[in-house]
């Protein structure tokens, strides 16, 4: 074996070699590996250059807690991932991996020169100079030039630039009981809960293998505890999988890696799962996490936590060092010693922070295997620039002082500050924690009302004597501490000196200190930082650790994809496209679509397609929608009105309902005729409106507008359930029920008279403004005499899966009457020559029945309806309202622009009240100019006035006339 | 996501299948003529944004479709108790077990 990889021993396949590489350079490691373990393996510590000073670091930890190994994966093809923790990520063949945050090179990095100014950098650098110093050039250069300069200088891996190719899954599962971790304590739960096999138990861990610090030290006895869970079917194990979040009432949020890393990525297999559980209990055995020691330069590579160390040997079969100096706080430091020095390793010493160490047993041990063992000592410092080369030692004296006490040459220095439990998810679920002395650390105490989530393990604080320790906090050094770098919070390069600034700056609550020298604000979320930084604050403002409190701990426990979160909520999927039984027919026909609420609706056709669509495009369009608009007007037209909104009314109350909706009377209503009527809201303005058709005593079919269908069947649904639940109606939503194709035009009596079967077609028995029930083409129909173009005309209700066929027929029968299909953007000209209103473009929330010219439609005897109350508000009877006029450029050819704003002066200055403002505007062909709907002050009373509308360059003068353009007498309407 | 009690399927479901429907209790006064301008006002517009426990009312808009009213606290997000539209918002000390688990003292 080459490098750093012992003869025997470990969870890897030593038979099946894998081929990485790392920044270009091709290496080698085994199946079980992580990138962590074969980076060490081929004697690589240097990894990673730090997010502030550019510092060279190192792999730290073993696991999720990671805070300094964090590389890019790119799996090619635009599969690249930042910032992911080599500790975590599973070896395969061909793994690509890249270090961050530096430049030219990881060795040798230009951004490494701000450590040289880190006296600038330090706690609340950007609040003290991102506001821009006059001595470099004031704001504006500042802005421009330096700080763009620093802020590329800092930060992580770069977020790919295209987009995601992976596709991600989501499932919900319920369980009685989940057991986050699968270390001893959670395997152990799990098997006793899973005998009963009415118990369903899910297990979920992050790592590849389940049995956490078992597969370190009983590895047999973790490969026994796994496969008689897997054996049971009430069990679902879920490996690879991080608990990122949990929630009220046992609510789970579970990152599951699908894709096998040792595989090519299948496209036909999603990546990752987002797994939303729901559990009747949740058993939380995370176990517990390193900490650090904070001493001077404690970052350098080469420096790691001792228990890191013990797994690399002895699960990965990596020696981490050949030279190895040891500082420790407690006594599990020593079984990571003891098993290096077994594997060939020398160990040059183990200083001891504590004046006693422990019982003195391991102590002792130690002694006898020749190792020397400094108690009351700490490290001052250490030698080397991309590796640690040695360490210098100070004793610590009773005082809390240290004095330089010589140095041993190590490559590789182990550190042990005590395990703090892993109480992140307890936490998020808003759980009480007590702080342990004993410990050191703060434990669960009691879940918060409701929830069901039980602490298991070394989580719970159930740990050795060993693992624990006191000391919290930094190391004495000799001389001023502010001189040294003693990292804290490796991630955003904290150091004991940043917190110790920030309280002398004052800050004095934990979570301001926080905010202000970002510790623990990382993407690890401080899961190595937060207990020493704790120490040091408590330290400093003479508290102790639970008089400080401790700041909040939030989702995700780890960086979780986007992609997770959005699923296959993305393109097409993202939002839902509704679309019309005569889509693909006027998608054939040249119809260009737009989006009107979910719906796609065709906004005009164009029979034959520019060549160039940019070139020619607003032109084509303008084309096309005359020519529609003519051939409504000259011939006849087809309009897919299927988007409306439909809905059914029945029950002995149905008209009482509408009347009390409605501003209109419906109760006088006849059986087979229709009304348009206008829906206000509570305050008296208008918020839909649509035709009600009675069909039968008790049955009423009500259009909506396309966009409101849902709101206003939401908004009867309240009032029916409890505002008149005494009302005996049931309502129905039928949009997709019926398919509506509007045949208007002089010629539309002609194309559909002989397809019609039980309705009589003469003006007398079915004059405008009714609706009848019979058969057209053979199929069953709706038939509504409706006009909203100005035309004689017809709109057809047929069953949505029979409309296609009617469709076509009549498509080609309007053909040879000259007429066609028109899109919306006609339907909009047509509307508006006749001076009808579209809710949300001459309405905008604001706006009453009489404002828009309806008053006369309000069923003034009507004891009550909704917004009869709103609309006698002193505000919406006073004058000087806003009313629905018609307006002509002076120069007849212009056309205006929809929303621009109307003053009475052509020389009005900027800031001149506005008395209204552009709602609608087209170019006619009917009347030949240009023409607009307004709404304008007191506009009735302004009729002949000329008013003016203010562009960018130039203000045009027009004239106010009567809103209806179009036929006022209504003679195409009756035919 | 929270778990909401509906009190017409009598199940707890998953808060997405939910709409806020806004304050409960709030009464339409009539008849229009009999109305003065303020009390309309009032009921339009003005509403209580108390800390802690507030009359909301809900509907279970993908699944029966009922409106109905909770009593939620407004600091820790917590439902006290759901019931049906028309009922009276119940007294403040409900015996436990009309409350949901997150409630109970």
């Amino acid at each position: 074996m080459t490098g750093f990889r012992s003869p025997a021993g470990g969870r890897i396949d030593r038979s099946k070699p894998v081929r990485f590489t790392f920044d270009g350079r091709q290496m080698h490691g085994h199946a079980g590996d992580t990138l962590a373990s074969a980076l060490l393996a081929n004697g690589i510590h240097l990894v990673g250059r730090s997010f502030k000073y550019h510092r060279p670091r190192g792999i730290l930890s073993a696991g999720a807690e990671e805070p300094n190994a964090l590389v890019t994966i790119d799996r090619g093809g635009g599969r690249e991932t930042p910032n992911l923790r080599a500790t975590q990520v599973e070896l395969h063949e061909g793994l690509v991996a890249r270090s961050q945050n530096r430049f030219p090179g990881l060795r040798f990095d230009i951004g490494s020169i701000n450590n040289a100014f880190s006296r600038f950098l330090g706690a609340g650098f950007y609040y003290k100079t991102f506001m821009g110093p006059r001595a470099l050039g004031g704001a504006k250069l500042w802005a421009r030039l330096f700080e763009p300069a620093i802020r590329r200088a800092a930060g992580l891996g770069k977020a790919p630039a295209g987009p995601d190719p992976d596709r991600y899954a989501n499932r919900f599962a319920h369980c009685e009981v989940l057991v986050i971790g699968g270390g001893e304590a959670g395997l152990a739960e799990a098997l006793r809960r899973s005998e009963d096999p009415a118990c369903r138990v899910m297990l979920c861990d992050e790592q590849a293998e389940l049995g956490g610090w078992m597969l370190v030290e009983a590895p047999e006895r973790a490969d026994e505890m796994v496969e008689a869970l897997a054996a049971r079917p009430n069990v679902t194990l879920l490996p690879r999988s991080q608990a990122f979040g949990a929630y009220a009432q046992n609510f789970v949020a579970i990152a599951q890696q699908l894709a096998d890393p040792l595989a090519l990525p299948d496209p036909d297999s999603p990546r990752e799962r987002l797994w939303q559980v729901r559990a009747g209990e949740v058993v939380l055995a995370s176990g517990a996490i390193e900490r650090p020691l904070v001493f001077p330069d404690n970052d350098l590579p080469g420096i790691l936590l001792a228990g890191a160390a013990e797994t690399y040997l002895r699960r990965y079969g990596v020696l981490v060092g050949r030279k190895i100096a040891v500082l420790t706080a407690c006594d599990s430091a020593y079984g990571a010693a003891f098993a290096l020095q077994d594997a060939g390793a020398e160990i040059v010493a183990i200083a001891e922070t504590r004046a006693a160490p422990g019982a003195g047993e391991m102590a002792a041990c130690a002694i006898a295997r020749g190792i020397p063992v400094l108690p009351a000592t700490t490290i001052i410092g250490t030698t080397g620039h991309l590796r640690v080369s040695g360490i210098l030692l100070g004793r610590l004296r009773p005082d809390g002082t240290a004095e330089p006490s010589g140095g041993f040459p190590a490559d590789t220095v182990l550190m042990s500050g005590g395990w703090t439990p892993s109480i992140h998810l307890f936490s998020q679920t808003k759980g009480k924690l007590r702080w342990d002395e004993a410990l050191g650390a703060y434990v669960p105490a009691a879940p918060a009302p409701g929830q069901a989530i039980r602490v298991s393990g070394a989580a719970a604080g159930e740990m050795p004597a060993g693992m624990c320790s006191r000391a919290l906090g930094a190391l004495p050094v000799p001389g001023s501490p502010d001189r040294v770098k003693a990292f804290v919070d490796f991630q955003n390069d904290v150091t004991a000196r940043d917190l110790r600034l920030a309280t002398r700056e004052g800050f004095r609550s934990i979570e301001h200190v926080k905010r202000y020298t970002t510790t623990g604000m990382a993407t690890d979320q401080g899961k190595t930082s937060n207990l020493n930084s704790l120490g040091i604050v408590a330290a400093e403002t003479g508290r102790s650790v639970p008089e400080i409190g401790l700041t909040t701990f939030r989702a995700p426990y780890t960086p979780v994809t986007f992609g997770l979160f959005a699923g296959q909520a993305r393109g097409d999927l993202f939002d839902p496209v509704r679309r019309t039984p005569m889509h693909d027919w006027a998608e054939r026909n040249g119809a260009v679509f737009e989006d009107v609420g979910s719906w796609k609706r065709a906004h005009y056709f164009l029979p034959r397609r520019p060549v160039d669509p940019a070139a020619s495009g607003h032109a084509a369009m303008h084309e096309a929608v005359q020519a529609e608009c003519r051939k409504v007007r000259e011939a006849v037209g087809l309009f897919d009105a299927s988007t409306l909104g439909k809905i059914e009314f029945v029950g002995p109350d149905a008209a009482e309902f509408l009347e009390r909706a409605y501003v209109n009377p419906v109760k006088g209503l006849g059986i087979g005729r229709c009304r348009y009527a206008v829906l206000l809201n509570e305050a008296g303005f208008i918020i839909d409106d649509g035709i009600i058709a009675r069909l039968a005593e008790d049955r009423f079919h009500v259009t909506t507008t396309t966009g409101g269908a849902a709101r206003v069947f939401g908004m009867f649904e309240d009032y029916l359930q409890t505002e008149w639940p005494e009302l005996k109606v049931w309502q129905t939503s039928v949009t997709e029920h019926w398919a509506v194709i509007a045949v208007q035009g002089p010629r539309a009596r002609e194309i559909i008279a002989d397809l019609v079967e039980g309705i009589d077609l003469s003006d007398a028995a079915f004059p405008h403004m009714a609706v009848r029930e019979g058969r057209i083409a053979g199929m069953p129909c709706r038939l509504f005499r409706v006009s909203f173009t100005g035309e004689f005309g017809y709109e057809i209700n047929i069953p949505a899966g029979l409309a296609l066929p009617l469709w076509e027929k009549l498509a080609e029968r309007a053909a040879e009457f000259g007429g066609g299909p028109y899109g919306t953007e006609a339907m909009h000209i047509l509307r508006a020559e006749k001076g009808y209103i579209i809710v949300g473009q001459e309405t905008d929330g604001t706006m009453t029945p009489d404002d828009v010219g309806l008053g006369k439609a309000i069923g003034r005897k009507k004891p009550d309806f909704i917004g009869k109350r709103g609309l006698m508000r002193p505000d919406l009877v006073a004058p000087g309202r806003k009313q629905l006029v018609g307006l002509v450029a002076e120069d007849r050819s212009r056309v205006l622009e929809e929303g621009a704003q109307i003053v009475p002066d052509s020389l009005a200055p900027a800031g001149t009240h506005a008395l209204g403002h552009v709602t609608s505007a087209y170019a006619s062909a009917a009347l030949g100019h240009g023409f607009a709907l307004a709404v304008v002050e007191d506009g009735r009373s302004r009729l002949g006035q000329v008013l003016h509308v203010p562009m960018e360059r130039e203000t045009i003068a027009v004239r106010v006339v009567e809103p209806v353009f179009l036929d006022p007498e209504g003679k195409r309407l009756h035919g | 996501m929270l778990l909401i009690r509906c009190p017409y399927c009598g199940m707890d479901r998953p808060e997405i299948e939910f709409r806020h429907a806004g304050a409960a209790h709030i009464t339409r006064p009539g008849p229009p003529d009999r109305v003065t301008d303020e009390e309309w006002a009032a009921f339009l517009y003005l509403r209580d944004n108390p800390k802690g426990r507030v009359a909301e009312r809900w509907r279970h808009i993908h699944g029966c479709g009922r409106f109905f009213n909770a009593v939620r606290d407004t600091v820790t997000d917590v439902f006290v108790v759901t019931y049906k539209a028309g009922e009276p918002r119940p007294p403040e000390s409900l015996a436990p077990e009309a409350l949901t688990p997150e409630a109970r003292p």
